[in-house]
């Protein structure tokens, strides 16, 4: 009988795991979880070839395994750096690495246009909450940000190349799900975009896949283009037998209300995509009477999304009268004297549906 | 006058062709190492004679060549890189266009050292003449039985073949050139997999620059260990320079990297002293991706002593207070010319030239040159200088491939060492405009021409 394969002793950020050999450092972090994985922005488990490319995920190698404990001499990218065994890994416990990190996140926003507020994939957008993390609150680029021109990918997937941050994952996904691939990355260096190469629409029956690899809002669903904020949609896992060969038919759907807004494949923890879906489930089947509902998609507490599902929020304290020695602060105008809508006897999350100015007017006393 | 081993044959007529070259003495060392060595003894020889890699990093070409992993029934491949694109090289050009058959001779005998039998060569897309000259160098080669099947009734099969590039720089960095030559967008691979172990075709793969290819012929033909007597420490053999700028005789110099800088700058067997009787302000002694040093620390190391032409010295000091021998692109400013438009110039061309794929070398790039522009306008400000110091260190290190790099070491060194003349063009708007140098240390031969 074969042994059982020597595993590595690896420790990252002074926690030390056991894992297969051949994994790599950020697999081994996620292993761990927690604020221990780096941030991935390139990486896809599931698409070969992936990762490198936005240095993120960047750690520092103190010592490069027992047989040679000498450290990396720079900083490596843990999606597509092997462990060794008794490799020592900083992530959040090397000030380099943050540094790193910190300057990485300025140079994707200085030309990432930052229009959160209009953009579909607010509230799901990696770069938004590695930004959050790790961004400065105001930007030291003074030039105009850059621009392309616009093209057309066809009836499903809207492409906005000034999101772009060029992971190359809808490239990888459009190579290894897809029988052509009909976009690439033209131009070179901070002119490169994805884009076909004469404009064309994408057809492909698992195309629209790359809307859920899209890190940010550079490729999204034209079917669900500006109709609603993902935070107000309640996400419910659902399957239908799929005729498609390849599609399995999981799924889960975006609701509002009685309405399916949108359909996506699952995904994990880490936002990565756990089975693909074929145009067909995303597109085209949007009743319910269409899918077979298993129950709600369970939504880490952190996002914004599950924000709409709690009830009965605990508030914090009010604390400025308490540290203003009694007084009161002084207004220079109290806003809900003059507008309807901030009135803060009314609770946005007990609103179902969108709230309007409706619900403001009758005196809702719930 | 320094010993000659490369280029002292370019200047006999009709050297380009066969028969000349033949004559000369060519192809001495195919039959020497084909007849009279293995594989490993021609590796050997490399080894002894402390080869380092002629493209910019100076890696040991004997070291690099053992690394080549040898797995059975898998191809393995030599592809010599002949993409120079870096502003202020010209060396390789020279080579090619003079004495092509250096080349291909120099080709044959490495590849029976690795056992390639297809070899390519991988010439910048600009380099649109040279090609036809390296074909016909090929083919006369071939028909004289140089190359081809069963060379020299060895039983060693080889050919060439001759691959332009489209013109861009990230090719001459050599994962992004065997992406190219495979066929694909010349971005950089994610290294390990090196290429001596995954390469091209996924096979075992060595990298080399001409003149290093070129180097391996005068090896073999006169051992190893005579070659490494040339030279001075791990510094050994002879050396291409390109020099260039504001010099009396701009040109390819091949140098035994005994002589000093000083000696090289004034003397007149090589660069001629500056030009126009002007004083010699700063210089890039290895092509444009290595720091830039004051004339006060290019004469002198830090410690005073004399700076030579080699390896050693010119790294003496580290990144603070020495450079780099780089690729040999020797560029000299005289007082009149201005750092930051000059640091300005390479940082757009490193923004032209980055292959878009790592994020802090495809934002960086263009930020340091839209601040650079700014200074260079008169429109900059004191801030402006630090944030650029940031800038360029958080892209060093940081990036896939050396491009980051390149891109970064210009910018830093230049802050570094003429920061002054940065802080006057802030300062001084509308001056810089009318009047583009500013204020350096200058150094004065100190040997007479």
């Amino acid at each position: 009988m074969a042994d059982a394969p020597k595993l590595f002793k690896v420790t990252i950020d002074n926690i030390t795991i056991d894992v297969e050999p051949g994994t790599s450092i950020l697999q081994a972090a996620r292993k761990i979880g927690g604020d221990v994985a780096p941030p991935a922005m390139c990486y896809y488990t599931k698409l070969k070839g992936s990762g490198g490319k936005c240095r993120t995920c960047l750690v520092e190698v103190a010592a490069g395994s027992t047989a040679d404990p000498r450290p990396m001499p720079k900083l490596v990218a843990s999606c597509r750096t092997n462990v060794m065994d008794g490799m020592v890994v900083k992530n959040i416990t090397s000030e380099k690495v943050i540094d790193a990190r910190n300057g990485i996140v300025e140079f994707l926003l200085i030309n990432h246009p930052l229009d959160c507020p209009i953009c579909d994939q607010a509230g799901e957008c990696h770069l938004q909450d590695l930004s959050y993390e790790h961004g400065k609150e105001s930007t030291r680029y003074e030039f105009p940000r850059r621009t392309f021109e616009k093209h057309d990918l066809g009836p499903y997937i809207q492409l906005h190349m000034t999101r772009c941050i060029l992971c190359y994952r809808c490239v990888f996904t459009a190579d290894q799900l897809t029988e052509k691939r009909e976009h690439g990355v033209l131009d070179r260096g901070d002119h490169s975009e994805i884009a076909t190469y004469i404009q064309k629409s994408l057809h492909n029956d698992f195309i629209g896949n790359v809307i859920d690899v899209c890190p940010v809002g550079a490729l999204t669903d034209k079917t669900f283009r500006f109709k609603n904020r993902v935070w107000f949609l309640k996400p419910v896992d659902a399957h239908r037998n799929c005729s498609h060969p390849k599609c399995n038919g999981k799924v889960t759907l975006w609701y509002r209300g009685e309405e399916v807004f949108r359909v996506t494949a699952r995904k994990d923890q880490w936002g990565e995509v756990e089975d693909w879906i074929c145009n067909e489930c995303r597109f085209e089947k949007k009743k319910t009477a269409d899918w077979e509902i298993e129950g709600p998609t369970k939504v880490s507490r952190h996002s914004v999304i599950s924000q709409g599902h709690y009830v009965g929020v605990q508030r914090p304290k009010e604390v400025l009268n308490e540290v203003m020695g009694g007084r009161a602060p002084k207004l220079l105008m109290d806003i809900h004297s003059v507008s309807e809508v901030n009135n803060p006897a009314i609770d946005l999350s007990e609103i179902e549906g969108p709230a309007h100015s409706t619900d403001f007017k009758t005196d809702n006393k719930r | 006058m320094g010993r000659k081993l490369l280029i002292d044959k370019a200047g006999v007529p009709g050297i380009r062709g066969y028969e000349v070259y033949r004559r000369e003495g060519g192809y001495a060392s195919v039959e020497k190492a084909m007849k009279n060595m293995t594989p490993d003894q021609v590796t050997d020889e490399v080894k002894k004679s402390g080869l380092r890699g002629r493209g910019g990093a100076g890696f040991p070409t004997g070291m690099k060549w053992s690394f080549l992993a040898k797995p059975e029934g898998v191809p393995r491949y030599l592809v010599c890189n002949a993409d120079e694109s870096e502003p202020g090289t010209f060396k390789d050009r020279y080579l090619m266009e003079f004495i092509p058959h250096l080349l291909i001779e120099g080709l044959i005998v490495s590849s029976y050292a690795l056992g390639s039998h297809s070899t390519y060569i991988y010439i910048r897309g600009e380099y649109a003449w040279i090609p036809d000259i390296l074909e016909q160098a090929i083919s006369e080669a071939k028909a004289a039985g140089w190359l081809g099947k069963d060379i020299l009734g060895t039983g060693f099969d080889l050919e060439i073949y001759v691959q332009r590039g489209a013109g861009a720089y990230i090719c001459g960095e050599e994962t992004a050139l065997l992406e190219s030559l495979e066929g694909k967008r010349g971005n950089p691979r994610i290294k390990p997999p090196f290429p001596a172990i995954k390469g091209l075709w996924d096979s075992p793969t060595v990298v080399n620059n001409v003149e290093t290819l070129a180097a391996v012929v005068p090896i073999i033909n006169i051992s190893g260990e005579e070659y490494a007597k040339i030279g001075v420490g791990k510094s050994t053999g002879t050396k291409l320079l390109s020099a260039c700028g504001n010099i009396n005789k701009p040109g390819v110099y091949e140098i035994d990297m005994t002589i000093s800088v000083e000696e090289f700058i004034y003397s007149d067997e090589y660069c001629g002293g500056i030009a126009n009787g002007k004083r010699l302000k700063a210089c890039i002694p290895g092509g444009s991706s290595v720091p830039i040093l004051p004339a006060n620390l290019l004469l002198k190391t830090a410690k005073g002593e004399t700076r030579m032409m080699n390896y050693e010295s010119l790294s003496d000091g580290g990144f603070a207070k020495g450079s780099m021998m780089g690729s040999g692109g020797f560029i000299v400013l005289d007082e009149d010319q201005c750092v930051v438009r000059h640091t300005m110039t390479l940082a757009r061309f490193y923004r032209h030239e980055s292959c878009g794929q790592c994020s802090p070398c495809r934002e960086g790039t263009g930020w340091m040159e839209k601040i650079l522009k700014n200074i260079e306008n008169g429109k900059g400000k004191k801030s402006d200088i630090d944030l650029l110091w940031d800038i360029q260190r958080k892209i060093e290190g940081n990036t896939i491939c050396p491009l980051g790099d390149a891109a970064a070491w210009p910018v830093a060194a230049a802050i570094r060492h003429f920061r002054d003349e940065f802080e006057w063009h802030v300062d001084n708007p509308e001056e810089c405009l009318r009047r583009n140098y500013g204020l350096a240390n200058y150094a004065d031969p100190l040997v007479a021409a």
